[in-house]
C-alpha cells in the first residue's frame, strides 16, 4: 500500500507492507535511525516521536496509521543549525548518558513545553513516566527539562561539541 | 597522586559537558542496530518453547522455500562446523543451536536469514520441531534431590546438576567466634533472579568479505578485544583477519560482556551466505536468554557480643546458575568476588561457602553492575548487621559506627584475604547522616508510629571491589586482566588517546580526554579519544566490573606520564639546558625561577617533529603507550540511607528520600560520577521493589517482557540526594578508584531495611526482593512469599 507522511517538514511516500511499523518506517524506510527502538511493549518509550505534536509510541503505530500525518523525530529539533532549548538542557544538566533513551525523552520534553510552559518536577516526572532510562535515575532528566523550561527564548546556541558548551 | 595545582580553563578534571553529547541530542549517536551495510541480510532465532525437551526433530523444508529466505541453520549444521558447542566463561560450554535437547524457555534452536527482518520473523513460524517434553528444574533447592532430571547430560557420565563448591575464609576460626558470642543471628534470604535490561537489547552483524578473508564483527560489545581473541579461539579464525567494532552502546550494565549464540549466528551466516548478516534480539529474547543476574540463596549467621560488637559472619549459598554455567569473572572465582562479603567490618573470622547448581533457566548470574557479585556480597552483610540491631535493640547507625573498620586500619586485609586500599568509612556515615537528619527522622517514624502510619529508615554501607586485575590472580580464559593505552600528541599539540576499554554510557570520550589533559595540560578539546575497534585500539579486557578508570585510567596516567616526562627532555634541549633545571606547570616545562624561559606542550610537540637535534637516542614524535597491570583492586565505598513510605492498607512502599555519600576517591568529572550515582540509585531501588525473573512450575519464565520485568520510572524514583568525600588510592597514578557500579551495589539493602524497619511494628524481621505491595502486603501478614517461583 501507499502512504504518504510529513516527517521533520519533508515529505515521505512510499509503497509498503500493511503491516510495516511507523518506528521501522521512520528508521528505515527514512534512514532517520535517531528513533530508537527497546521493546515491542509501548513501555520503554524509546521509539517516541511527535504524530501532530503529540508523543506516540512508533513501535506501536502502523506506518500506515501516521498516513497524511506530520511526524516530529529527534532530527527535527533542532531549528536552523541551532538546537531547541530541550536538546540544550540535556547537555547542560547531563540528562543523558547512554543516549538510547534520550530522542523519546526529549521529543515528550518538547510536547510538555509545549503545552505546559513552567511544569512542576512532579508534573515533568509524570510528562515521562512513560519511558525508561537505565542510566540516569532520572534525576538529571527532570533537571533537564526544568533548565529548558527556563531558558526558552528560542534563541538556541550551535552547540557543535560538549566542551565549553 | 595527582598534582593539585593551578590549572587553566578547559584542562583536566572538573564539570565540563560530554563531548558525545553533541551527536547524541541530535539523534546522530551510532547504534548497532543504526548500521546497515550493503546487501545486508538479517537473521532471527527460533526459541524453544519449553525449558526441558528433547528435540526429536527439525524440519526447516518449508522455511527453506520461502521466497525471501537465503539460508536456514539448524544445530546439526552447526555440528558439522564444529560449532555447535562453544566454551562458556566458566570451564562449561554452551550451546550455539541445541542439538540434543533445549534446557531452558528461550533457548536458541534454529536461525534464519532472510533479505529483510520482518521475512526472517515470517520464516520462524515455518520451521516445524518436534519436542518430547522432559520435566524440569526450576527450583534450585531441589536440583540436587536424588530424583531431580539430569539437564546436563550432554556431559559424559554426568548424573546429577551438581557445578561446583568453592569456600573462602577460616571456617574453624569463624565457628569458634560463633561459640564466644553472646548472640548469632540467622537469615535466609534470596537475592533473586535480576536482568540488567539495558534500553538497547544485544545484536551484532558480521561481514565476511570473502576475498581478503577479513571478518568484519560489528558488536554490542562492553569488551571488543576480549571477544575478538575468543572468536579465533574458538572458531579457529585467524585473529589478524578479524576486526571487531563496537559502536554505541545503549547501556550494557554487564548484559554485554559475553559472546551469545547469536552472534556467532550471524558470523556462521556471514560466512555461509558471503553477504553481512545482522541480528538483533527482541526485548523478549534479552530478558529470557541473555545473561541475567544474581539467583543467590543465601543462609546468613552474624555472631556479636551483647554490646554489639560484631564478632563473626558466615554465609552459605546455593547459586543458581542456569543451564550452563557462564558466569562472566576471572577464572578462578567461581563466586566472582562474593568472599569480600565480611564488608566494611572489622570482623574476627568470617567464612563462606558457595554451591552451584544447574537448572533448566538462562545461564549466567555476573551482570548488572554487580561488580562480580559484590552486590550479593553487601546485600547478605547488610542484612545481617541489620538483622542484628534487630535483635540487640540497637539502633542499626549505631552499630554500623561501632564496628566500621577504623581508618587506622589501612591498608587492610580482610579475613577472606583482600586487601583494602584505603578508607575513611566512618567520616561517610556521618556525613549520610547529617545529609539526611537521620535524628529528626528517627524522631519523625517515633511520631508517626504511634499514629499508626508506617514510616522507615534503612542503611547500608559498602565497600566495593573494583579495577580487576592484577593479571596474576585475574584472567578471563587465560587471558590477564590488564590494559593498554595509546596517547600520542601531534605536531601542533593537540592529542589522540586509544582505549581497550569500551564506553556504555559512562562518558570515556570525555573522561578519558580529561585525564590525559590532566597529566598533560593538554585542553580537554583538544584530546580526541578513539574505541571501540580492535584495528585501532590496543589490546585490553574491556569495560565491567567499575574497571575502566582503575586499569584504563591508569594506563592512560602512565602514558601521559611518560609523554611529560619526554617533553622535559626535549624541552631540556630546546633551551639548552639541563632537564634538572626545569620545572613543570600544567601544560608547560619552564626553567626553574625563570617561568618566562619555557617551552609548552604544543611547542615541544612541534619540535620533537622538526628538525631540532632530540638528546642523544631518543627518537622523534611525542607519543606514549602503557600496558597497566594493576597492582591491587580498587575498593570505593560509601554510606548510603533511604528513607520509606508503606502503605498500610495495599503495602505499597514509596521511596522519600535517597542519601548517598560516594567516596571513590578523587573525581575526573564530577558531574558524570554523579550521574552514574544516580544510574545504579534507580537500578537499587528497582531491584528492591520491583525487578525478578521469575518461573512457574514448568519452567516458562515470567519476566520475560517489559509488562512483566518491571523497571523503575521517573515516579519510582525519588530525587536523589548525593554527598562525598574524598580518599584516595594510594596505588592507583592519580588516586581514581571508579564508580560505576557502587549505587548498584550499595543501594538494595538500604531499600530494604527501610522497608523491613517501617514494618518492625508487624514483628516482621526479613522479607525477599522484591518488595512489591503483595510481597509487602503478605509480610504484614506474617507470611512473605518465595519470590523466585510462581508455586508456593
Amino acid at each position: 500500500m501507499q502512504v504518504s507522511m510529513t516527517i521533520n517538514g519533508e515529505q515521505v511516500s512510499r509503497e509498503i507492507e500493511a503491516r510495516l511499523l511507523l518506528v521501522h518506517f521512520i528508521r528505515e524506510t527514512a534512514g532517520l535511525t535517531g528513533t530508537h527502538w527497546g521493546c515491542d511493549t509501548s513501555n520503554c518509550g524509546t521509539c517516541v516521536v511527535l504524530m501532530d505534536g503529540v508523543p506516540v509510541k512508533s513501535c506501536t503505530v502502523l506506518a500506515a496509521m501516521a498516513n497524511g500525518r506530520n511526524i516530529t523525530t529527534v532530527e527535527g529539533l533542532e531549528t536552523n543549525g541551532e538546537l531547541d532549548s530541550v536538546q540544550r538542557g540535556f547537555i547542560e544538566m547531563h540528562g543523558l548518558q547512554c543516549g538510547f533513551c534520550t530522542p523519546g525523552m526529549m521529543l515528550t520534553a518538547r510536547w510538555l513545553l509545549d503545552n505546559n510552559p513552567h511544569p512542576t518536577d512532579a508534573e515533568i516526572r509524570e510528562a515521562i513516566s512513560g519511558q525508561i532510562c537505565r542510566c540516569t535515575g532520572y534525576e538529571n532528566i527532570v533537571r533537564a527539562i526544568r533548565w529548558a523550561a527556563e531558558h526558552e527564548s528560542g534563541t538556541g546556541h550551535n552547540i557543535t561539541e560538549g566542551i565549553g558548551a | 597522586m595527582t598534582d593539585l595545582q593551578t590549572k587553566p580553563e578547559g584542562v583536566g578534571f572538573g564539570r565540563v559537558s560530554r563531548k558525545e553529547d553533541a551527536r547524541f541530542v541530535r539523534g546522530k549517536g551510532n547504534y548497532l542496530d543504526d548500521i546497515a551495510l550493503p546487501n545486508m541480510l538479517y537473521g532471527a532465532v527460533l526459541r524453544s518453547p519449553y525449558a526441558h525437551a528433547r528435540i526429536k526433530s527439525i524440519d526447516t523444508a518449508a522455511a527453506q522455500a520461502h521466497p525471501k529466505v537465503k539460508a536456514v541453520i539448524t544445530g546439526q549444521i552447526l555440528e558439522s562446523l564444529n560449532l555447535a558447542w562453544i566454551p562458556s566463561l566458566s570451564h562449561d560450554v554452551i550451546a550455539v543451536l541445541a542439538t540434543d535437547k533445549v534446557r531452558y524457555q528461550g533457548q536458541e534452536v534454529a536461525f534464519v536469514i532472510a533479505e529483510d527482518r520482518y521475512s526472517a520473523r515470517d520464516a520462524l513460524e515455518l520451521i516445524d520441531v518436534d519436542y518430547e517434553l522432559l520435566p524440569p528444574v526450576v527450583d534450585a533447592k531441589r536440583a540436587l534431590d536424588p530424583d531431580a532430571p539430569v539437564i546436563r547430560d550432554d556431559i559424559e557420565g554426568k548424573k546429577d546438576n551438581y557445578i561446583f563448591d568453592w569456600g573462602s575464609g577460616n571456617e574453624e576460626a569463624t565457628e569458634a567466634a560463633f561459640k564466644k558470642a553472646d548472640i548469632v543471628v540467622e537469615q535466609e534470604m534470596l537475592y533473586p533472579r535480576v536482568h540488567p535490561a539495558p534500553m538497547e537489547t544485544c545484536g551484532a552483524i558480521a561481514d565476511m568479505d570473502p576475498i581478503s578473508g577479513k571478518l568484519t564483527i560489528y558488536c554490542t560489545t562492553q569488551a571488543p578485544h576480549a571477544h575478538r581473541t575468543l572468536y579465533a579461539l574458538v572458531a579457529g579464525l585467524p585473529e589478524h583477519k578479524l576486526r571487531v567494532i563496537s559502536p554505541d552502546i545503549g547501556g550494557g550494565f554487564g548484559n554485554k560482556v559475553g559472546i551469545y549464540p547469536g552472534y556467532v549466528l550471524a558470523v556462521v551466516g556471514s560466512i555461509v551466505t558471503k553477504r553481512p548478516v545482522k541480528w538483533m534480539e527482541d526485548r523478549s529474547e534479552n530478558l529470557m536468554s541473555t545473561s541475567f543476574a544474581r539467583d543467590y540463596h543465601m543462609k546468613g549467621k552474624i555472631a556479636a557480643t551483647k554490646d554489639g560488637k560484631i564478632l563473626g559472619l558466615r554465609v552459605d549459598v546455593l547459586a543458581d546458575h542456569g543451564a550452563f554455567n557462564n558466569t562472566a569473572q576471572p577464572s578462578k572465582f567461581p563466586a566472582g568476588f562474593f568472599h569480600v562479603f565480611s564488608g566494611s567490618y572489622d570482623l574476627e573470622a568470617a567464612y563462606c561457602s558457595v554451591r552451584g547448581v544447574y537448572t533448566n533457566k538462562a545461564p549466567g548470574g555476573v551482570a548488572y553492575a554487580c561488580s562480580f557479585r559484590v552486590t550479593e556480597a553487601v546485600y547478605a552483610v547488610e542484612r545481617m548487621v541489620d538483622r542484628l540491631a534487630l535483635e540487640l535493640d540497637i539502633d542499626p547507625a549505631e552499630l554500623r559506627m561501632k564496628n566500621l573498620l577504623k581508618p587506622e586500619q589501612f591498608p587492610y586485609t580482610s579475613p577472606t584475604g583482600w586487601e583494602y586500599d584505603s578508607g575513611e568509612y566512618p567520616r561517610a556515615l556521618e556525613l549520610a547522616m547529617k545529609i539526611s537528619g537521620y535524628q529528626e527522622l528517627r524522631k519523625e517514624q517515633a511520631e508517626k508510629r504511634r499514629r499508626g502510619e508506617l514510616m522507615g529508615i534503612g542503611i547500608s554501607f559498602f565497600t566495593e571491589t573494583v579495577g580487576a586485575g592484577p593479571k596474576k590472580h585475574m584472567d578471563i580464559l587465560g587471558l590477564g586482566m590488564a590494559d593498554g593505552c595509546e596517547v600520542r600528541v601531534h605536531p601542533t599539540g593537540k592529542a589522540v588517546v586509544r582505549l581497550s576499554v569500551q564506553t556504555q554510557g559512562q562518558g570515556h570520550e570525555t573522561t578519558f580526554a580529561q585525564i590525559v589533559s590532566e597529566v598533560t595540560g593538554i585542553p580537554v578539546a583538544d584530546v580526541e579519544v578513539v574505541h571501540g575497534d580492535t584495528d585501532n585500539t590496543p589490546f585490553g579486557l574491556g569495560t565491567y566490573g567499575s574497571r575502566s578508570t582503575p586499569v584504563s585510567g591508569a594506563a592512560a596516567a602512565v602514558a601521559s606520564k611518560r609523554i611529560v616526562e619526554k617533553a622535559k627532555l626535549i624541552a631540556a634541549a630546546m633551551l639548552e639546558c639541563s632537564p634538572d633545571d626545569l620545572e613543570w606547570e600544567s601544560g608547560r616545562w619552564h626553567i626553574k625561577g625563570d617561568p618566562t624561559a619555557g617551552k609548552t606542550i604544543s611547542e615541544i610537540a612541534f619540535a620533537a617533529h622538526s628538525t631540532q637535534e632530540l638528546p642523544q637516542g631518543m627518537e622523534g614524535h611525542l607519543d606514549a603507550s602503557c600496558v597497566y597491570d594493576p597492582p591491587n583492586l580498587t575498593f570505593p565505598f560509601g554510606a548510603y540511607i533511604c528513607v520509606v513510605d508503606v502503605d498500610p492498607g495495599t503495602g505499597k512502599v514509596t521511596v522519600r528520600r535517597f542519601i548517598a555519600v560516594d567516596d571513590c576517591g578523587p573525581r575526573i568529572n564530577p558531574m558524570i560520577v554523579e550521574g552514574q550515582i544516580h544510574g545504579g540509585l534507580a537500578d537499587g531501588v528497582g531491584m528492591a521493589l520491583m525487578e525478578q525473573i521469575a518461573f512457574d512450575e514448568d519452567g516458562n519464565c515470567l519476566g520475560g517482557s517489559l509488562m512483566d520485568y518491571l523497571l523503575p520510572t521517573a515516579l519510582e524514583c525519588p530525587s536523589w540526594e548525593t554527598g562525598e568525600t574524598v580518599t584516595p588510592s594510594p596505588h592507583h597514578p592519580l588516586g581514581l578508584k571508579g564508580v560505576g557500579e557502587s549505587a548498584t551495589v550499595g543501594s538494595p539493602p538500604a531499600v530494604v531495611n527501610a522497608v523491613l524497619d517501617a514494618l518492625k511494628p508487624f514483628g516482621v524481621k526479613h522479607a525477599d526482593m522484591p518488595l512489591t505491595p503483595a510481597q509487602v502486603w503478605r509480610a504484614m501478614q506474617g507470611r512473605p512469599m518465595r519470590t523466585d517461583l510462581a508455586i508456593q
